[in-house]
């Protein structure tokens, strides 16, 4: 079976993050107040076949802590976004966030 | 007959002429080692050069670490062999976990291209013993993710274990501050700009010795760190014998 997930991932808690202190910098500008803690991270969505739904878990759980986060600086929780079309795997999976 | 030092090529790397000329300088014979090759072809040492390997997508680094050419150099350095990287071969051994630490965005926000000054914690290493001393040296800096991070515990051990190789320093050779202070380009903790690993054989910093190797580039005061590292290596290999090539 095919599942799609999404894995994000988001600076972990005392992790100075420029990129969400950016963002808040440029809170002033649109005029708006009373937000704060902005962190900026990164999902990534991506469709994978295995047996069951539990397998295909255990390859994006793998993927996430070896891969798509740096486990010293970055945090990541895995979301099932539920059974994907084989079609599904030809579009193009989004990477939110800033480029590296 | 001159010692043979591998330069590991990826698809993004972008400084690997200068490391190449810089070895020479040193002395050495350079070797493109391509990015998909599992061997080392029998080199005495490698060097990972600047750039944006794999384009640094995902994280500076991070693609790099399960190329094949990795493999072999995790190989190599679990092996006792010398490996030095420089700027993005930094970031790719920190990701690889042969270095600890990790290099977060600058903490101004901004990529840094210009001049630093940095000074040696230690002369007594293989990528360190023929500085001339302990006065700054001056080399540029070209990266957007360059802040050395690690935790207070891991930051503490690495200073009591001496694992800090070189800190950004001011002009008169003080340590710098931090992201405040225009010296420490990055905003790096404890102005931390390179760290070796706890056996001494795998070194990484930011700034780029590889284009300081000569008087007419502006500064010849990185060729101390590149000179260290091919005689560290050729001796090396003459304690242990030559390699065959393709042994690796």
């Amino acid at each position: 079976m095919d599942v799609r997930f999404a894995v994000n991932v988001s600076p972990k808690p005392g992790i100075l993050d420029p990129q969400g202190r950016a963002v808040e910098g440029s809170l002033d500008h649109l005029g708006i107040a009373g937000v704060s803690a902005v962190r900026v991270g990164r999902r990534v969505e991506l469709t994978v076949s295995a047996a069951d739904e539990a397998g295909a878990r255990a390859v994006v759980e793998r993927l996430a802590a070896e891969l798509l986060s740096n486990p010293l600086i970055e945090a990541y929780d895995v979301e099932v976004l539920g059974a994907a079309s084989s079609t599904d795997s030809t579009e193009s999976p989004s990477a939110a966030g800033a480029p590296a | 007959m001159s010692v043979r030092i591998g330069v590991v090529l990826f698809p993004g790397s972008n400084r690997d002429i200068d490391a190449v000329n810089a070895l020479e300088v040193a002395g050495a014979e350079p070797v493109i080692l391509w990015h998909e090759e599992a061997s080392l072809a029998g080199v005495a040492g490698v060097l990972i050069p600047g750039g944006f390997a794999y384009g640094d997508y995902l994280r500076a680094g991070v693609i790099a670490r399960f190329s094949p050419v990795m493999r072999a150099v995790a190989g190599f350095a679990a092996e006792g062999g010398l490996v030095l990287g420089v700027c993005n071969g930094f970031q790719v051994l920190t990701e690889a976990h042969l270095l600890p630490g990790a290099l977060l965005r600058n903490r101004g926000l901004r990529f840094v291209s210009r001049e630093v000054r940095i000074a040696a914690e230690r002369l007594d290493t293989p990528f360190t013993h023929l500085i001339d001393d302990r006065r700054g040296l001056r080399m540029p800096v070209a990266h957007g993710e360059g802040a050395f991070y690690a935790d207070e515990t891991t930051l503490d051990a690495l200073e009591a274990d001496g694992q800090v190789l070189f800190r950004y320093v001011h002009d008169d050779g003080s340590r710098a501050g931090g992201e405040e202070d225009r010296a420490n380009p990055n905003g790096s903790l404890r102005a931390i700009a390179g760290v070796m690993n706890a056996a001494g054989n795998v070194a990484g910093l930011m700034p780029h010795p590889e284009t300081a190797v000569e008087a007419v580039l502006g500064s010849d005061d990185g060729l101390g760190i590149i000179a260290s590292f091919v005689a560290s290596a050729a001796e090396r290999e003459r304690a242990s014998g030559p390699v065959p090539v393709g042994a690796r």
